[in-house]
């Protein structure tokens, strides 16, 4: 299959074509709705360029066939939903450990426990604390359209390999079932990837062996390896901060949200400046590194946030440590797998800015204020 | 004079770690030797597991990943999937390979992954203080099985090469020991014969290798040879239970 320059594309596959184009020609994966065209994309893909799909026995398996393929050498990704990413987090911890390149992909669903396989953003502290066990953190990236997905898909690989770690790419079932339309440039054959002298890939043509591990069975050693960890963690915060801004250069009012509800909050935006309110929004596009620089600039400027959310308040906290009590933050959020709607979230606007008393109730259903 | 026997090359100088009686030595040496008589040590990936072989890495002489509890199969998997001209073998024990990491072991076997098991089972954990495996013997104490192994509460004993025997994928399965001078070379046979079937790319294979653990079976290191023959044996009979087809049993 060729792909034409500018296709029409579902988000779930685009999350495939992204790895494709970025050189990934491994994947390992178990299904779990609402991931499953995006295994089924590189199941079919991946074989006709020379690639490997592999269906794991379960996530526990998939996430140690990603530790093993990236160790190896090569660019790896996996895939899956909630649920399912809470089965991979002691991998996803060996693989920092180990300090392996690779990116997991999570299309997150309702929680806690099956909880639905509607959109929500309830694995965000999951995603952005660490996870797992011990004392780490992973770049996460959260994309807001289709060709976004194909973007950041191609920077998670690089990311992964620049900071040797797992870079998480979160979105939801809305951005993997919607269509855009995408413009894929020529496909390149395989990017170049950097040399990875530390793989363990036979001794052979080196005069040392490899070894990887995250054993580190003396304690100082430990805290020597947590320390160059936590350099690295430093240096993500310091250059990776990564947000696009929305009308936010004159408003007393910003929003932040990230993925499908950035969609809907920029929305709101235009529908508040069209009622003359100053409204902008600030979209964190690295969840971690949470880009609190570009809050703190805002908060000179805005009279108060608003974090929207499909959860019950989880990036509110990033929000709050960002503004440090220097402005009210609100927040308004739909949990348990429930999407905000624009005539929802615009009501909290305009009761936030006065418009409309604070007693007067424009939600159309629950909701949660915090 | 000719040198008739050294350390295998497939081995580092560093000095095992393991109990005085314990058997994993000699099996890491028998390991060693068929990477040697193959001629593959600098074309081999080995994994190691999470229990008294955790720090297998230091010992063999080749590049080494050390994986999570039970799922070296599937690190193997990963390699093995990348680096197919690789020889890709895991060392595991019976709470690794047999308790938490059945699921891995069985579809590793399942799909015909074309890597090599090193099932050390000694009927216990050795590592986090003697516990009762999934190879514990009925009636044999542990420290969680403080009366003797209970049919009645705790099951039977896991025979995994019978078990791993029944997959199509997997292509030569054994079980060997190391009580005896006999057993040791039969067992070194059937490693050497498992990793040349994987160089064939047959599929999957694994050697189950009854051994020693006198630290937590409170026994000498000679007592330990003789409970592993007359306890062990009757319960985990020897032999090879699949081979590739067109080849004869041994």
């Amino acid at each position: 299959m060729r792909l034409l320059p500018k296709v029409l594309m579902k988000g779930n596959e685009a999350f495939g074509e992204g790895a494709i184009r970025a050189g990934c020609r491994y994947t390992f994966a178990y299904p779990i709705t609402p991931q499953s065209e995006l295994a089924h994309f590189l199941a079919r893909r991946l074989p006709e360029i020379g690639g490997v799909f592999v269906q794991a026995e379960s996530e526990v398996a998939a996430i140690n066939m990603v530790f093993g393929a990236a160790a190896a050498g090569a660019r790896v990704m996996t895939s899956s939903s909630s649920p399912g990413i809470s089965l991979m987090q002691e991998g996803i911890s060996y693989i920092v450990g180990a300090r392996l390149p690779c990116v997991v992909v999570n299309i997150m669903r309702g929680g806690p426990g099956l909880g639905n396989i509607a959109p929500a953003q309830g694995d965000y502290w999951q995603a952005v604390k660490g996870g797992g066990h011990g004392d780490y953190r992973h770049i996460v990236l959260a994309p807001a359209s289709v060709p976004e997905i194909i973007e950041l898909m191609e920077l998670a690989f690089d990311l992964a390999d620049k900071y040797r770690g797992p870079v998480m790419v979160v979105g939801d079932g809305i951005l993997g079932q919607m269509m855009e339309p995408v413009e894929l440039g020529s496909a390149e054959a395989t990017p170049a990837v950097p040399a990875k002298p530390w793989a363990i890939t036979g001794q052979e043509g080196r005069t040392t062996r490899n070894v990887i591990s995250s054993l580190h069975i003396v304690p100082e050693e430990n805290e020597k390896f947590n320390l160059e960890l936590a350099a690295t963690f430093a240096e993500i915060e310091r250059v990776e901060q990564r947000y696009e801004e929305y009308r936010v250069e004159d408003a007393a009012l910003v929003l932040v949200a990230f993925g499908t509800v950035a969609r809907i909050a920029k929305a709101v935006v235009d529908r508040a400046r069209a009622a003359g309110l100053p409204v902008g929004m600030i979209r964190p596009i690295t969840l971690w590194p949470f880009p609190r620089d570009r809050i703190r600039q805002a908060v000179a400027q805005a009279a108060g946030f608003l974090v929207v959310e499909m959860s019950f308040g989880q990036m509110l906290e990033d929000v709050r440590l960002s503004v440090d009590g220097k402005k009210p933050v609100h927040f308004f959020g739909r949990p348990g797998g429930t999407v905000p709607t624009v005539r929802e979230v615009f009501a909290e606007v305009e009761k936030i800015m006065g418009v409309t008393p604070d007693a007067q109730d424009f939600s159309t259903a629950a909701g949660v204020n915090r | 004079m000719p040198k008739t026997f050294q350390r295998p090359q497939a081995l580092t100088d560093k000095a095992f770690h393991y109990c005085p009686g314990c058997t994993h030595g000699i099996i890491h040496r028998l390991v060693a030797e068929a990477l040697d008589q193959l001629g593959v040590r600098t074309k081999t990936v080995g994994v190691c597991p999470v229990g008294c072989a955790v720090f297998a890495y230091d010992y063999f002489n080749c590049d080494m990943i050390q994986a999570a509890h039970g799922r070296a199969p599937a690190v193997a998997t990963g390699v093995k999937r990348v680096l197919p001209d690789r020889l890709v073998f895991t060392y595991q024990g019976d709470g690794d390979l047999a308790a938490i990491g059945t699921a891995e072991i069985v579809h590793a076997a399942a799909r015909g992954e074309k890597i090599t098991a090193i099932f050390v089972n000694n009927a216990i954990y050795g590592m986090t203080g003697g516990q009762m495996a999934p190879t514990t013997l009925i009636g044999q104490k542990t420290t969680t099985t403080p009366f003797g192994r209970d049919r009645e509460t705790t099951g039977c004993p896991i025979r995994v090469a019978e078990m791993l025997s029944t997959l199509e994928g997997a292509v030569y399965v054994a079980r060997v020991s190391v009580h005896s001078p006999r057993h040791v070379r039969l067992a070194g046979r059937a490693i050497r014969k498992a990793f040349e079937v994987q160089l064939r790319g047959q599929g999957f294979g694994v050697v189950e290798v009854l051994s020693t653990c006198p630290t937590n079976w409170g026994l000498s290191p000679l007592e330990a040879l003789k409970w592993l023959e007359q306890e062990m044996l009757p319960v985990f009979p020897l032999g090879e239970f699949r081979v590739p087809a067109g080849e004869e049993v041994v």
